[in-house]
């Protein structure tokens, strides 16, 4: 196998976030590569821009990477750090539209089996078109 | 589990219990469709008698037949390794969903 589009997880609760990740890692394997983040830096609830692009980092793959997202700033934020990455890596990652429990376990697990980023993306927000 | 059927040289349909305690929920879907994937033909399954056919790889459909414990699973594989991929997934199914597979 090839490389697999990375997922990164972006809660306001670093217990959410790694939880996500743990769901992911147990229930599809090894073969994507999954980072998290989550929290602010007090231990409180939150996101911030500079985590977010180094989960990206650690995530990064020639594939892409998919984000997925709880509430409102971890939206905002992460698309923010996409237009903070080179402009050249801007097109290989996306945020998607999905549930985060779900949309990241369905997302890697339509990475394993080798996909596109596009691919994933749409099979992570296929739980939010009904 | 049953033998498999043959209906033209590159078309296999099987079928086989699901033996898992509480049907097909998430984990087994994931192995199921990451088994699936592995496979280039057309696969497709339901459960006995269902309307619709489900594609095999798509995991969140998979989720969604919720297939029950002690249902019966038809699997129908369409292309050059359909046979084999007929046979992994029943496979798979019929012996619980082992781990370390995937």
């Amino acid at each position: 196998m090839t490389d697999t589009v990375g997922i990164v997880i972006v809660s306001h609760s670093a217990d959410i976030a790694k939880g996500t990740a743990d769901m992911v890692r147990q229930m599809v394997g090894s073969e994507v590569k999954v980072a998290f983040c989550g929290g602010n830096s007090d231990g409180g609830l939150g996101t911030n821009v500079p985590l977010i692009i180094d989960a990206i980092n650690s995530a990064w793959s020639s594939r892409g990477v998919a984000i997925l997202v709880d509430l409102g700033g971890a939206e905002t934020n992460s698309e923010m750090a996409v237009e903070m990455l080179e402009p050249e890596r801007q097109d290989f990652v996306v945020v998607c539209n999905a549930p985060i429990v779900e949309g990241a376990v369905m997302a890697a697990t339509e990475s394993a089996g080798g996909s596109s980023l596009a691919q994933v993306k749409a099979v992570a927000e296929e739980l939010s078109a009904g | 589990m049953l033998e498999t059927s043959q209906a033209d040289e590159h078309t296999f349909t099987s079928s086989v219990r699901l033996v898992h305690a509480v049907g097909m929920h998430a984990r087994p879907a994931v192995k199921l469709t990451k088994l699936a994937k592995k496979f280039q033909a057309q696969i497709s399954v339901r459960v006995a008698g269902a309307p619709e056919w489900i594609n095999a790889k798509s995991v969140a459909k998979i989720m969604a037949m919720r297939a029950a414990h002690g249902s019966t699973i038809e699997i129908k594989g369409a292309g050059s390794d359909a046979q084999a991929a007929v046979a992994a997934l029943v496979d798979l199914i019929a012996t619980d969903f082992p781990d370390g597979n995937s």
